[in-house]
């Protein structure tokens, strides 16, 4: 496969470091966590205050911090949606054979990628209307929504890439024969190209998604109620005990680490499987 | 001045091709008549693709004419689907879709691009797999297939279009010489069916068998051509004698 991209966690192979898997698996590491969470508690014990314990302050608030935290998942889904979707469009746009598309995808694609997700965060934020009208009606844009956007642009532009990528790693040969059997281009494209990329594709798209999974938490600076915004408020609604620090932050750790290292190994899993196809 | 039959099915009128600065195609000139098999043979690299590439429009060429039928190839409002409707072709690296069944990718075209219902390009279809010799392999993906067997669906696959003139680009060239045997075979009973075939090849004595004609080509020209057994045991050209002298 290509490696048409200068950002290593795009690469769809994977670098050939000595992967030993059992040196750091799944059931690992969630110990560590736990361990990070349960000794500050453990030296509050020892102080033997009136205050509840650590852990059990933040038993009463994992309901709130879930709750975030799936809040995140869903601004996580849906600037992969709107990303991929974008991001496939700016992709074959950038094989179009009107130079100017080309081009001008080509720069899109660029721009977006070479940017800051946290300056295009703001930049979502602060440039989008707090409300839209469209025929008379007019909806409100909530701050969420907003960071959708923000967080689609630059999965957009890395899928743009990873699209673009995928089809250039095809033999030329599957054109010649679609377009010697009379297909359209748009014919070739959709029944004999794309197809064949789902594939290639699907390793690097799901990497992207576990990054952008984790820049999620970029939506507290700008105000959204996501899992690191709760946390914050939660602990100062704790009247800010120190003690209270890693436990909760070891949870909002943990709570990432279980979403997002699966993905990863699954991904790993697929890059070799297709890497043996291929 | 419209087509018939007894036109030239392809003629080819002083075409020149050249990729930026290299000029591969400097003035060939042929004529293929409905139900010939013309051979084209000559050293790697000598245009032999880039001619019979440029037949059904997937290059294009600066100057000359080809006609198909009577349609001109070299137009810029030529209707390039039109075109392929009628010119088969079937490559070296069989080119199959790999994700598609050997049945799917027959099948596929027909009711994409010529609208047949389901029901009859797939009976269509299958019957096309078992004249190539492929019954009981119409589920089997590309991958699972031998390379002449492959060959064989790229075969079916383009026939499939009814097409009127085929083009075989070194379509053994690829294969295990165990398999080369079934794909010349397959050719051989088209042939003989009367379609109009173009190949590029390096078998001299399939070419010989089966073709009614002979071109050989050099550096973007014809050399010297003519029917098979004049062209083999009389050939004039030194480079032509040289060549046939390596291969043979
Ligand atoms: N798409 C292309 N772009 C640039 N050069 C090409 C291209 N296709 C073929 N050529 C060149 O044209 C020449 C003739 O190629 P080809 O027609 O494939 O020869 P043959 O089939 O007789 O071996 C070669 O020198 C080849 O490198
Ligand atoms: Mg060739």
């Amino acid at each position: 496969m290509n490696k048409k991209t200068d950002m290593p966690v795009m690469l769809s192979k994977p670098i050939e470091a000595p992967y030993t898997p059992s040196a750091l698996s799944y059931w690992h590491i969630l110990p560590i966590i736990a361990a990070m969470m349960i000794i500050p508690s453990l030296a509050f014990s020892a102080a033997g205050d009136e205050q509840l314990s650590p852990l059990a302050v933040l038993k009463n608030w994992i309901p709130l911090l879930l709750e975030g935290f799936v809040f995140n998942l869903v601004i996580s889904v849906c600037a992969m949606a709107v990303g991929t979707a974008a991001g496939t469009a700016l992709g074959l746009g950038q094989i179009s054979p009107n130079s100017l598309m080309r081009s001008g995808s080509w720069f899109v694609t660029q721009f977006f990628r070479n940017a800051p997700w946290l300056v295009l965060l703001f930049f979502a934020m602060f440039l989008l209307p707090f409300e839209f009208s469209i025929a008379g009606l007019t909806i409100p844009m909530p701050d969420w929504f907003k960071a959708i956007i923000g967080l689609s642009l630059p999965v957009m532009a890395n899928v743009s890439e990873i699209v673009r990528g995928a089809i250039r790693s095809l033999p030329s040969g599957q054109w010649e024969a679609a377009e010697s059997l009379a297909y359209t281009r748009r014919q070739t494209l959709w029944l004999v190209i794309l197809p064949q990329c789902v594939k290639r594709m699907l390793p690097p798209w799901m990497n992207l998604y576990a990054i952008l999974t984790m820049a999620t938490v970029l939506a507290s600076i700008v105000g959204v109620s996501e899992v690191m915004t709760l946390t914050g408020r939660a602990l100062s609604a704790e009247g800010g005990r120190p003690d209270l620090l890693a436990p909760f932050y070891g949870f909002v750790l943990l709570l990432f680490f279980a979403y997002c290292y699966p993905i990863a190994r699954y991904t790993l899993r697929l890059e070799k499987k297709f890497a043996v196809i291929n | 001045m419209s087509w018939t039959p007894a036109d030239p099915m392809v003629s080819i009128n002083n075409v020149h091709k050249s990729f930026g600065e290299l000029k591969v195609l400097n003035g060939v000139s042929l004529d293929v008549m409905k139900g010939d098999v013309i051979c084209i043979i000559g050293p790697s690299g000598s245009g032999k693709s880039t001619l019979i590439r440029c037949v059904n429009a997937l290059n294009d060429i600066q100057q000359g004419s080809i006609l198909v039928e009577g349609q001109e190839v070299n137009d810029a409002k030529l209707d390039k689907l039109e075109l392929r409707k009628k010119v088969g072709m079937v490559f070296q690296q069989y080119n199959l879709f790999p994700h598609k069944t050997a049945l799917q990718n027959v099948m596929m075209a027909p009711i994409r691009v010529l609208k047949q219902d389901k029901a009859s390009a797939e009976a269509k279809a299958r019957a096309l797999l078992k004249k190539v010799r492929l019954e009981g392999k119409e589920d089997a993906y590309p991958g699972e297939l031998s390379g002449g067997q492959q060959q064989r669906v790229a075969i079916a696959r383009s026939l499939a279009m009814q097409p009127d003139v085929m083009l075989f680009d070194e379509v053994t060239a690829a294969l295990d010489p165990e398999t080369v045997g079934e794909v010349l075979q397959t050719i051989k009973d088209l042939a003989e069916e009367g379609m109009t075939c173009i190949l590029v090849t390096h078998e001299m004595g399939f070419a010989r068998e089966v073709a009614d004609h002979i071109y050989f080509t050099d550096r973007g020209v014809i050399v010297e051509h003519g029917p098979p057994d004049t062209f083999f045991q009389n050939a004039q050209d030194p480079r032509t004698q040289e060549f046939l002298s390596q291969i043979l």
